[in-house]
């Protein structure tokens, strides 16, 4: 048995929550009574075990959030009797970070880290993929009062990158397993929660493991189906279509019909949106090339807040050269690598999150997208 | 920039062994890239030491071709996962070295081409002395970020340098 914190936002959702609760006869626990629920007023539900999925689900399809306020009502219960405490795992078992997942795997893993971490980690629905696929990203986040900023990451926006989505399973790893341990992470957790996204192109992460290893863009049918994908890093609204892209689907850069296309654009175009004013950092997780890239892509003009950009840029490249000695070119896209609109990282920047990055992982070209997988390990720890 | 000519370029770089970090060595360069694009840029470089001596190896990987009953075939190296196998690793250093004649015929100063896998590779059994290998790759071209499929003819033997003597680009299909 649960319980979920929900805080309807609309009349709908108010609607939605009270006919939940009443057809599954589910244990309202704040409020008293169903007709006291109210938009912005918290809810805590009781859920059965058997009826947790279900109750999540529809709150995801109606795009309501939760949090998991008790994650096993039985253990509470007897830990509030004197006995004594099983340890218990906090990352799953066997999970082998050293290797290349395929989505299948990923979404089992995204579940698994919420059941075996559900005091610090909640998985949300962000939106769907033009092939109708879930996408959904995880939240990090220490239980406290003040209301903390957020760092943003996403990874796999192009298939063919895997290195990405490793990383960013990497990441959520190592956090939960150090967050206790680790002054740095722990102190980091208090002042910030953490949304990460550990595969945007889900449709095209698919078909790079099924059918094609070197594909980039998502699954779009375009010209009645005769050409597919639009490259979802033109796709975003910012100076969309106006340079380093291509009008015509059959290019790796095509940006698609018109800025934001794609649902999968749109789905996290709409909670960064959504989340703006609460956002610090914007990070969008790439290879190859080895670089930290700044904002803009489509213009040499720097943006506003250039030094600051710049000097925490560089800090980071020293710190993961100190790792294995492995160099990263930190500077503006437009200037250090070549021109293009439409990107997230630009997008996010213009939206007014300050600190906006797109990181190039290893390597320089060697092995390039196809990068081993003895190589996944010190990627990620130099990353890190 | 040189009028009427085209754009020069003067390198200082350090050459890195892929099998070897640690060894590494000094080179100077000059590209010269033509006006109009449609040729090859020229090439000088010089570099300061010696590359390092592979004789041994390169002989060990030599008669274990020629001594092959059926013509080596083989396709995506690396495979999707990142992984070689230790037999295939000279054949995909000679792709790696061939390519690298290929990129340069093809170069231009928006361009910026890497190996990105080896779709194909088919030994063509030769009566003289030479190993002949015809090779499908793909390269990766970083400002369209397009993958191009190029067929290669590469020949070698352990006392000769490697030559492409048969290139050209394929179509990508749909």
């Amino acid at each position: 048995d649960q319980v979920l914190h929900v805080v309807p936002e609309t009349f709908q959702q108010v609607q939605h929550l009270q006919q939940l609760c009443s057809t599954l006869l589910l244990d309202l626990w704040k409020p008293q009574l169903f007709e006291d629920i109210w938009a912005g007023e918290d809810l805590h539900i009781r859920v059965p075990a058997p009826l947790v999925q279900e109750v999540k689900d529809s709150l995801d399809q109606h795009m309501i959030s939760y949090k998991v306020l008790i994650p096993d009502v039985q253990k509470l219960v007897d830990q509030s009797m004197p006995r004594e405490r099983s340890s218990h795992r906090q990352v799953p078992d066997g999970y082998v970070y050293t290797q290349y997942h395929p989505m299948e795997a990923i979404y089992q893993w995204m579940t698994q880290i919420q059941k075996n971490n559900s005091e610090l980690v909640t998985q949300h629905y962000l939106g769907k993929t033009i092939e109708n696929r879930t996408m959904y990203y995880l939240q990090i986040s220490q239980p406290s009062d003040k209301t903390k900023k957020i760092i943003w990451m996403d990874c796999g926006i192009h298939a063919r990158e895997w290195i990405s989505p490793a990383f960013c399973q990497w990441f959520v790893k190592e956090i939960l397993h150090n967050y206790k341990s680790d002054p740095k992470i722990s102190r980091f957790l208090q002042n910030l929660d953490l949304y990460i996204l550990p595969v945007l192109n889900i449709d095209g992460y698919i078909y790079s493991w099924e059918k094609d290893r070197l594909w980039r863009k998502n699954r779009s049918p375009y010209m009645n189906g005769t050409c597919y994908g639009t490259d979802l890093n033109r796709n975003f609204n910012s100076s969309w279509g106006s340079i380093g892209v291509s009008y015509n689907c059959s290019s790796e850069i095509f940006c698609g019909s018109g800025p934001e296309s794609e649902p999968e654009t749109r789905a996290v175009a709409q909670l960064i949106e959504r989340k703006k004013s609460d956002i610090l950092c914007y990070l969008t997780i790439h290879s190859y090339g080895q670089y930290i890239l700044t904002p803009y892509g489509s213009t040499t003009k720097p943006p506003s807040n250039s030094e600051e950009l710049m000097h925490v840029a560089k800090q980071a490249a020293a710190a993961l050269m100190g790792k294995y000695g492995t160099s990263y070119e930190v500077g503006s896209t437009s200037l250090i690598l070549y021109s293009n609109s439409g990107s997230s990282r630009d997008w996010a920047h213009t939206i007014g999150i300050p600190f906006s990055y797109t990181f190039e992982l290893r390597d320089k070209g060697t092995y390039g997208f196809i990068l081993p997988p003895d190589q996944i390990q010190p990627t990620c720890e130099e990353t890190m | 920039d040189i009028d009427g000519v085209g754009q020069k370029y003067h390198l200082e770089l350090v050459l890195e062994d892929v099998l070897d970090k640690d060894s590494t060595v000094n080179c100077t360069a000059e590209v010269l890239y033509h006006l109009g694009n449609n040729i090859p840029p020229d090439v000088q470089f010089a570099i300061a030491g010696e590359l390092k001596n592979a004789e041994a190896a390169d002989n060990i990987f030599y008669n274990r071709i020629k001594s092959l009953e059926k013509e080596l075939v083989a396709e995506n190296i690396p495979d999707s996962r990142g992984n070689v196998s230790p037999e295939m690793e000279p054949v995909h250093l000679l792709a790696w070295v061939a390519s690298g004649y290929v990129i340069w015929q093809n170069s231009t100063e928006n361009t910026k081409f890497q190996l990105a896998q080896i779709k194909r590779v088919k030994q063509v059994k030769r009566r003289d002395e030479y190993l002949e290998f015809d090779y499908t790759i793909l390269l990766h071209e970083m400002v369209s970020q397009e993958i191009i499929p190029w067929q290669m003819t590469v020949l070698w033997h352990p006392q000769h340098s490697v030559q492409v003597t048969q290139d050209s680009r394929q179509p990508k299909h749909a």
